[in-house]
């Protein structure tokens, strides 16, 4: 494996493992399965909208508070952003950090075609 | 979302030969390019010195996890946030890792390695998010573009 690519596509993936982190809750990927199909939601409108997302929250309502804190928590991943909108807070999905891991795993990826190509050459010569 | 990456590779040598370069630590240092200090232990820590030329500052380290002969050979390693020079961690101890397995199969012309990573993510079933799928538009099409992107390029 060539510890290059690892290391030039590192610089640029700082908080991975906050992002993995961030989207290893259902209720928080819940949230951002209703972020990213659209336009920035309120936390009331995300409160509320539990509803019809029942089985997602295992049938138990979460109160504004516990919604808040998931998305501060997705906020500080960077994968939802908080926009004001008249005297209330919007959310807003950020696909960029998700991006980010899937180019990571594209060089991991790259870099093991290398490594397994020189072990082709290895055993078959 | 797709948390492993897999590779399939057709090899024309016998299954004993590729257990051999995956197993033996100076062969596997060889094509991997790294001088392991010594043999491969399931349950022990393997630890070496990159010889990647111009990454000689970075450290191996790897847990060896399964060792079932000429069927698979598993370690479980750390992705440090960087390995250039200055950047490099001596100690990987509280580093994220990742789980790599190497399956062999004896195939008519040689052998048929398959090669998988997982574990990038800590989201802890798959089916769980399958749930997502069903449920949700806009998070699938999300996935389905990063999936698409990771497969298109195996």
């Amino acid at each position: 494996m060539s510890p290059r690519n690892r290391s030039q596509i590192a610089a640029r993936r700082q908080p991975r493992s906050r992002i993995f982190a961030a989207l290893g809750d259902e209720t928080r990927l819940a949230l951002v399965a209703k972020l990213c199909s659209g336009q920035p939601r309120s936390i009331s409108q995300l409160t509320n909208s539990q509803l019809t997302n029942s089985r997602l929250t295992k049938g138990s309502r979460l109160t504004r508070q516990a919604i808040t804190k998931h998305l501060r928590v997705l906020e500080s991943a960077g994968i939802v952003h908080g926009v004001r909108s008249g005297r209330e807070s919007r959310f807003q999905f950020d696909p960029q950090p998700m991006a980010g891991i899937k180019e990571y795993l594209d060089h991991v990826s790259a870099q093991w075609d290398q490594a397994l190509s020189r072990l082709k050459s290895f055993v078959e010569d | 979302m797709d948390n492993r990456i897999e590779k399939r590779i057709e090899l024309k040598a016998p299954v004993s030969r590729v257990w051999r370069a995956l197993t033996d630590h100076r062969e596997f240092g060889e094509w991997f390019r790294v001088r392991l200090d010594g043999p491969f232990v399931p349950g022990q820590i393997s630890r070496g010195q990159m010889t990647y030329p111009g990454y000689e500052h970075v450290k191996w380290e790897a847990v060896v996890q399964k060792m079932e002969p000429e069927r698979l050979f598993s370690f479980t390693w750390p992705h440090p946030k960087s390995f250039e020079k200055g950047e490099a961690l001596q100690d990987y101890s509280k580093e994220p890792t990742t789980l790599v397995e190497f399956r062999l199969e004896k195939t008519a012309s040689g052998t048929l390695l398959v090669l998988t990573e997982s574990g990038f993510d800590n989201i802890p079933s798959d089916r769980r998010l399958e749930a997502f799928r069903r449920n949700e538009g806009g998070w699938t099409e999300q996935m389905k573009n990063i999936e698409k992107h990771v497969s298109q390029k195996p």
